[in-house]
């Protein structure tokens, strides 16, 4: 950002180029609300603030070998990526307010929806939304509007986080909220096909699901279909360079986070949801959508467009209170998936996976370290059984410098010894031995 | 302008009753209202609505707006022409701008309804 000077004479002068002291323009703010004390310590200068920052800062554990997933990943992101997205054409975090005059940006927005669709092998998808937890409760708000029906099932397997988040944006919308528990670490088909009845809005599953587990939702899709429900599949977009496509698999609806294309892991966020469905159900779908179209002069130009769903025009029945999108995350998104291709995707895809599969061999070789689950098929992302406390060890093993995983205790109450590790293309194969090493020596 | 046989509502619908059945729409002065008709969200064969149920929704360049059921019954038949030519209600609302056919629940309920006279001169009241 660029420097803004504000000096106490800069703000005298324009208070009395306006005629107001400073405690006018806080008028309309009660008293009793205005902060008396920001706890903050008298002036100081900018050198003394830096040491003071940096000091906090060596507070971080920060370098850790990451082997951390849980739906947010540790991706190699070409310089190429933050060059492009930080040219000051680009450099807009929402949809412009007057879109139209912003031809470029609409049209790395379409061309954002393109990759998502070809990605997905979905029909139409949106300009994005917030993340993939809140692209997972808009899918499930579509879904209820277009049946008309107020029960959705979801299964455990699908990430935590999403779920607590669907849970609390729904807490008093009246709506079914039914979970069945994870079979052996996938769905619980069982349960899931036992619960499927008339009056089922949507079936929720994720892939790979948050253990890592693969899974073919096709049989799924059939039988939800058959009973007037649709399938919304929460997805791991790296994963579809090599992966069955909800697409091929029948969904309706596919959500899921995009911070894996490009995007660094921020401590959370701004990150990035996406949304694709199938072109009959695009006029249900929230938030913005692009299209290409041809002016009076047949040029082609990018235009917002079924702006008729968005609460600018239907107010109170609009499909969501989303109005904009990540624009900035989706350009990221963009470019990430540009500069890869159809092959460099394909090929991240391929090294996670095998990555993964020889940190599973060399990690239950170790002796008491076992798999948690049969499921023999994961892409880059597993759990082990290990002979203590799961947060214990990894509370450890950060000592010696890995961020080793997801202790899944925090949200699965009988996985108390359980460790979730993610391995992308990034960490080498001494990486993973060291990991081995480290975690013999606190067993 | 307002066909004498057919009953309609103060929020611009009208309906062509016929024995058990109705064929319902919207009126001139809602399609003027709304202008350019760029898409019509129909309902399902075989919804039940009551009387003041949305029934379908209009969508214009500038609003997208409910069109309310003047009458409680089963949809029998929907309007697929709108689907391609959502135009034909700007066009001719009355006739093959028709929005959908119902099997009416109460066939009394239309003594609740405006017939053209007192629609006409409720528009003049507007």
């Amino acid at each position: 950002m660029s420097f803004i000077a504000n000096t106490s004479l800069q703000q005298q002068q324009m208070l009395s180029e306006i005629g107001l002291s400073m405690d006018d323009l806080f008028a309309d703010i009660p008293k009793e609300l205005l902060a008396k004390d920001f706890n903050l310590p008298a002036g100081k200068s900018e050198f003394e603030v830096r040491n003071r920052l940096a000091e906090l800062a060596s507070k971080n554990y920060i370098g850790l070998t990451c082997f951390l997933g849980g739906g947010f990943y540790d991706h190699f992101i070409p310089a190429a990526v933050y060059a492009i997205i930080s040219r000051g054409e680009f450099y807009t975090a929402y949809t412009p307010y007057q879109p139209e005059i912003s031809q470029g940006t609409l049209q790395a927005i379409f061309e954002y929806q393109s990759a998502i669709c070809r990605l997905t092998e979905m029909e139409a998808a949106n300009a994005s939304l917030y993340d993939g937890g809140t692209a997972l409760y808009e899918a499930m708000m579509m879904a209820l509007r277009i049946t008309g029906r107020n029960k959705i099932l979801i299964d455990d397997s699908v990430n935590p986080i999403y779920r607590v988040m669907v849970h609390s944006y729904t807490k008093n919308l009246n709506i079914h909220l039914e979970e069945t528990k994870n079979d052996g670490g996938l769905v619980n088909r069982k349960d899931l096909l036992n619960r499927l009845d008339d009056g089922t809005a949507a079936i929720i599953v994720q892939n790979p699901n948050f253990f890592g587990c693969i899974d073919d939702f096709t049989d799924i899709a059939e039988s939800a279909h058959s009973k007037g429900a649709l399938l919304i599949v929460s997805c791991y977009p790296v994963s579809l360079g090599i992966l069955k496509t909800p697409g091929a698999m029948g969904a309706d609806i596919v959500t899921g986070e995009g911070q894996n294309l490009g995007l660094t892991l921020s401590f959370g966020g701004p990150y990035l949801g996406f949304m694709a469905t199938k072109k009959e159900y695009v006029r249900k779908m929230p938030g913005r959508i692009v299209g290409r179209t041809k002016d009076s002069q047949g040029r082609v130009g990018f235009v917002l467009t079924l702006q008729a769903r968005e609460q600018h025009i239907r107010r109170d029945k609009a499909t969501s209170n989303i109005c904009s999108n990540e624009a900035l995350c989706a350009l990221t998104a963009l470019v990430y998936l540009s500069l890869l291709g159809k092959v460099g995707l394909k090929e991240t895809a391929q090294l996670c996976a095998d990555k993964a599969s020889y940190a599973w061999q060399r990690l239950t070789s170790i002796k008491g370290v076992k798999p948690r689950f049969k499921a023999k098929w994961f892409f880059n992302e597993f759990v082990l059984d290990l002979p203590a406390n799961a947060a214990d060890v990894a509370g450890k093993l950060i000592e010696k410098g890995f961020a080793a995983g997801f202790p899944l205790s925090r949200y699965y109450s009988d996985m108390e010894n359980s460790l979730l590790i993610a391995v992308t293309e990034k960490r080498t194969k001494q990486q993973i031995g060291m990991l081995a090493e480290a975690l013999e020596t606190v067993l | 302008m307002v066909p004498q046989n057919l009953y309609y509502t103060k929020d611009h619908e009208w309906a062509q009753v016929n024995g058990d059945t109705a064929i319902i729409g919207i009126t001139d002065y809602a399609q003027q209202s709304l202008g350019e008709i760029t898409f019509v969200e129909l309902p399902a064969v075989k919804k039940q609505v009551k009387m003041h149920d949305v029934v379908a929704v209009v969508e214009s360049s500038k609003a997208a707006s409910d069109v309310y059921s003047p009458l409680a019954g089963t949809v029998l038949e929907v309007n697929s022409e709108l689907g391609a030519k959502p135009e034909l209600i700007n066009q001719d609302c009355y006739k093959t701008g028709w929005i959908c056919k119902l099997k009416l629940s109460n066939p009394a309920g239309m003594k609740n309804l405006l017939n053209s006279v007192q629609y006409e001169e409720y528009l003049k009241s507007l």
